[in-house]
């Protein structure tokens, strides 16, 4: 995985608590055995009417979403289905980073080792986030902060391990085989 | 030493390494269960490194989520929904073959849900972890396993090294007092806890069922209160083994015999939480007060017991779940029509579920607006309901009977509901379209999905248990 160190984008604002992850990637595109592709399916029901054609409401269809790689979602993103689909989509669909004030465990693990940046803010910080959509920001992986376009800071929670990983492009299988000894070792004594 | 609680016994036993501040534990997994759809681009991964599985002995792989539920017609054609559902079934079976892993395939006589039938092997025992490419997987901490889902680059790092990296989850004790009513099932009580602690209640936690009310259930019903662990928000949720478990894992192809399952018994008889063990949070509920519930919402914390009445939204956001399911605030739940039931799924899809459904269901029709699915959880379940008469019983009242699998749970299969159609269902998630697009999903109990086929509106399915026990 290549090394992260900023993410640097204008925010898309997605208010809603507890987007579930059949809503970020609905069961039927899961025949894939792919991990490519799949962004054109982000939000597929809420982003595309039922004839098909985009809802220009939504907000990843406003001609201002371009180049847009910060989400800035409601509490508990990512809810539900453990599918790896839903950061495969985010990312595919050109999102970076999503931060909220709570995401679902299995979607951020996921998330953070697909390289998609899944951060937590403290719930005023989430407010003013949420309150002002389109605003640039830079998460700053190395000091663990996010900084406002007025040169304000404030911190996001983000686990050691994961943020080692993010910004030093440490691939996670190939830490977990280097321990083949401590895992042989293990094995040995493990009855069950 | 220090009282330890359920969790931190199967923890302990099972850390490679211990986590620091700076890395997470390295945890050793004992049952690693793969299925069709969150397993190809891990294997892919595993060729593209040259990477052999490292226990090939400790993954069991089915087919369940992408597979027809109707049979294969004279020349043996499965009516997969797209050409690409049926190359992921393909895909499966190559990577077991390539990989030496193995697969419980589309024609095996034990296969079925994933979550069915690694208990129903006895694949499933306590003290294990065991991990899947699936949220659901919690089902398996009904006997005192460690049992979590995980995505599909972590079955990639379970198949190359059979370990993750995983910091520990914090533990939530959910005390359940008291017994249930007659005509209460554990999906009552499940959807009653998810609605007091909320879908993320239980987020970072693993949550052990404690009490008296949870030692009266049955292992079935324990498993479908498990399963829904996730719903809250939970990595995990287990019960402490006892009595119960071990009667009903007894001579299970999987579980240990002779002198071996002796021993087995003594381990397990270990695992449970300490009598003064600390909990970060402990939850109480009153099992008595748990009334036939059911989701009214887009979530799986918006539940109503079936005499309420749905409440007036607090938000914007609550506003549009009523509106997406076309309920009305201050209307009673119970009388809304019904186009569609489902009875399946792995939370259940089992003989215990399907018994509770056809003892609605005997004797009566499925309402002539209402199209009923019954959809055992594995191919061990559906023998051992048409041996006792139960598919009978469904067809006879009108309702469809197939082949086992996760089927309009998640309407991956081609099994789906209509959109703006309403449909009650057994199943784990009301979420927007999870049953298809546009569908409105009510979550309930098999009886209580029962009565809503047979009354063609949402119903109170103890009505009909009661006029069955006076005739």
């Amino acid at each position: 995985m290549n090394p992260i160190r900023h993410v640097h984008s204008r925010t898309l604002v997605l208010a809603h608590e507890n987007i579930d992850t059949d809503r970020i990637i609905p069961a039927r595109f899961l025949t894939t055995t792919s991990r490519a592709g799949l962004g054109q399916h982000a939000f597929q029901d809420w982003r595309y009417r039922s004839d098909g054609t985009p809802d220009p409401d939504f907000v990843l269809n406003r001609p201002d979403a371009q180049g847009c790689k910060i989400l800035v979602a409601g509490r508990n993103f990512g809810c539900g289905s453990s599918r790896e689909h839903a950061p495969w989509a985010l990312l595919d669909a050109g999102l970076r980073a999503v931060i909220s004030s709570e995401i679902a465990d299995i979607f951020r693990a996921n998330a953070l080792k697909n390289g998609l940046l899944a951060i937590t803010v403290e719930d005023a910080e989430h407010r003013f986030l949420l309150e002002h959509p389109g605003l640039e920001l830079k998460i700053d992986l190395v000091a663990a902060e996010i900084e406002l376009p007025d040169g304000g800071r404030f911190g996001f929670a983000l686990e050691a391990f994961a943020r080692h990983c993010l910004i030093e492009g440490v691939d996670q299988l190939g830490f977990l085989l280097r321990h083949d000894d401590a895992i042989r070792h293990f094995e040995e004594q493990h009855a069950a | 030493m220090a009282a330890r609680t359920l969790l931190d016994k199967l923890w302990g036993a099972h850390q490679v390494m211990a986590e620091t501040p700076e890395t997470p534990a390295l945890l050793y997994v004992d049952l690693h269960l793969v299925h069709e759809v969150t397993s190809p681009q891990a294997f892919a991964e595993l060729r593209a490194r040259r990477l052999r599985v490292r226990r090939p002995e400790r993954v069991l792989a089915t087919l369940d989520h992408s597979t027809p539920t109707l049979a294969a017609d004279a020349q043996g054609r499965r009516p997969y929904i797209t050409p690409e559902a049926e190359a992921q079934v393909s895909m499966l079976e190559r990577n077991c073959r390539e990989f030496g892993v193995e697969l419980l395939g589309i024609d095996h006589p034990q296969r079925g849900i994933v979550h069915v039938i690694g208990p129903e092997l006895g694949a499933t025992q306590p003290g294990m972890t065991i991990v899947c490419g699936d949220s659901h997987t919690s089902t398996h901490g009904a006997f005192g396993a460690l049992a979590f889902g995980i995505g599909t680059s972590e079955v990639g790092h379970v198949l190359a090294t059979q370990c993750l990296l995983q910091r520990k989850p914090r533990a939530m004790a959910v005390e359940v007092r008291g017994r249930l009513q007659p005509g209460v099932s554990a999906k009552d009580l499940v959807l009653h806890i998810i609605g007091r602690i909320g879908i993320d209640g239980g987020t970072g936690c693993v949550i052990e069922y404690r009490g008296e009310a949870i030692r009266a259930l049955s292992m079935e019903e324990r498993m479908t209160v498990c399963n829904m662990s996730i719903e809250a928000g939970a990595r995990a949720g287990m019960i402490a083994p006892d009595e119960v478990t071990f009667a009903w894992l007894k001579g299970r192809p999987r579980a240990p015999r002779g002198a071996a399952w002796e021993r087995a018994i003594g381990r397990w008889k270990a695992l449970h939480s300490d009598p003064d063990a600390c909990f970060e949070r402990r939850v109480e509920i009153d099992a008595g007060a748990v009334r036939p519930t059911l989701s009214y919402g887009t979530h799986p914390g918006m539940v109503l017991d079936i005499d309420a009445t749905v409440p007036a939204p607090g938000d914007a956001q609550a506003q549009r779940a009523l509106d997406y399911m076309g309920l009305r605030a201050g209307a009673r739940l119970a009388g809304t029509p019904v186009d569609v039931v489902f009875v399946g799924s792995c939370t259940n899809g089992r003989l215990s579920d399907l018994r509770a459904a056809a003892a609605v269901l005997r004797g009566r029709r499925v309402a002539g607006s209402v199209r009923m699915l019954v959809v055992p959880g594995s191919a061990a379940v559906k023998r051992a309901a048409e041996l006792e008469g139960l598919d009978a019983v469904f067809r006879t009242a009108g309702a469809e009977w197939r082949e086992s699998g996760c089927s309009m749970c998640i309407a991956m299969n081609g099994d789906r509901v209509a959109p703006g159609q309403l449909a009650v269902s057994t199943s784990n998630r009301n979420f927007e379209g999870r049953q298809g697009p546009g569908a409105r999903t009510v979550l309930a109990s098999p009886a209580a999905a029962a009565a809503a086929a047979v009354a063609g509106c949402i119903a109170d399915p103890r009505a009909y248990l009661i006029t069955e026990a006076v005739a």
